[in-house]
């Protein structure tokens, strides 16, 4: 029973790392702006919250403790990260920032409630 | 500059979760800071914090509405409050800030350890709040 919860921990933690580190390698590989926050933000959340249910678990069965501060953690982390990756791309985009050459189609062109009016307002 | 005025829905909805959560979050650091880590310092910024999420989502008037507080009385009533526990302890014929606890039975949470340090951190609490608050109000309204 014991070693069961220790492979399924492993599982949990493993995971959440690799998934960790992909996000990581998604962040460097990409072309814009855009497609990385894709990458960090979904990558980074998942992993994160597979990481913290292996802290929960471990807590759990190997120490009878039920954390309820990770928990917490999970909910907290699963409800603002896409928020803050949701701000930052619209930032972005506000101020200015182009997309990749190779995308087809801006439905929300025109729609910028920043206008570049000098060369110094834009962060290109 | 702004064309049109900007649409926060997303941010001020999770806004109104995340806030409550981190307050309960700082309470819980100054209720468990005796035996575990946090503690009135740690737990006055975090509410701060909270208050700071509500000004980022929303504008300085709209806060000033929701929480019509001045927060330099409030660090000035957090050092009354700690000068007043150290104080206190002439009462009892001990020395400046003495502290003392006992065992009490309190009808919902059972036997519980009651220390007059809760109150000293109390003041400190209230006097980070009011400081960090105090601080990012003013810098905010230099505008």
């Amino acid at each position: 029973m014991i070693e069961t919860a220790k492979i399924v921990i492993a599982v949990f933690i493993l995971l959440g790392s690799l998934i960790c580190l992909a996000a990581s390698f998604g962040t460097l590989r990409l072309p814009d702006v855009y497609s990385r926050i894709h990458a960090a933000s979904k990558g980074a959340t998942l992993g994160i919250i597979c990481v913290l249910l292996g802290v929960f678990f471990y807590f759990w069965f190997l120490h009878g403790i039920i954390a309820a501060k990770v928990l917490l953690g999970i909910v907290f982390v699963f409800l603002t990260s896409p928020v803050g990756a949701h701000l930052i791309a619209r930032a972005a985009y506000n101020t200015g920032v182009k997309m990749e050459e190779k995308s087809v189609q801006d439905d929300y062109e025109g729609y910028r409630n920043f206008v570049i009016k000098k060369k110094e307002d834009s962060y290109l | 500059m702004n064309k049109q005025q900007t649409n926060d829905v997303i941010l001020q909805t999770v806004t109104k979760v995340a806030c409550f959560i981190i307050l309960l979050f700082s309470f819980h650091l100054f209720f468990a800071g005796h035996n575990n880590p946090g503690g009135g310092f740690i737990a006055g910024l975090m509410t701060s914090s909270s208050f700071v999420l509500l000004l980022l989502a929303y504008d300085l008037k709209t806060v000033k509405n929701i929480l019509p507080i001045n927060f330099i009385y409030v660090a000035a009533t957090g050092l009354f409050i700690s000068v007043c526990t150290g104080i206190g302890s002439f009462v009892f014929g001990a020395q400046f800030l003495s502290h003392a606890f006992g065992y009490f039975h309190l009808p919902l949470l059972g036997k519980t350890e009651l220390a007059t340090a809760v109150l000293f951190d109390t003041g400190v609490y209230l006097v980070v709040v009011g400081v960090t608050m105090t601080i990012i109000q003013t810098i905010g309204e230099r505008e």
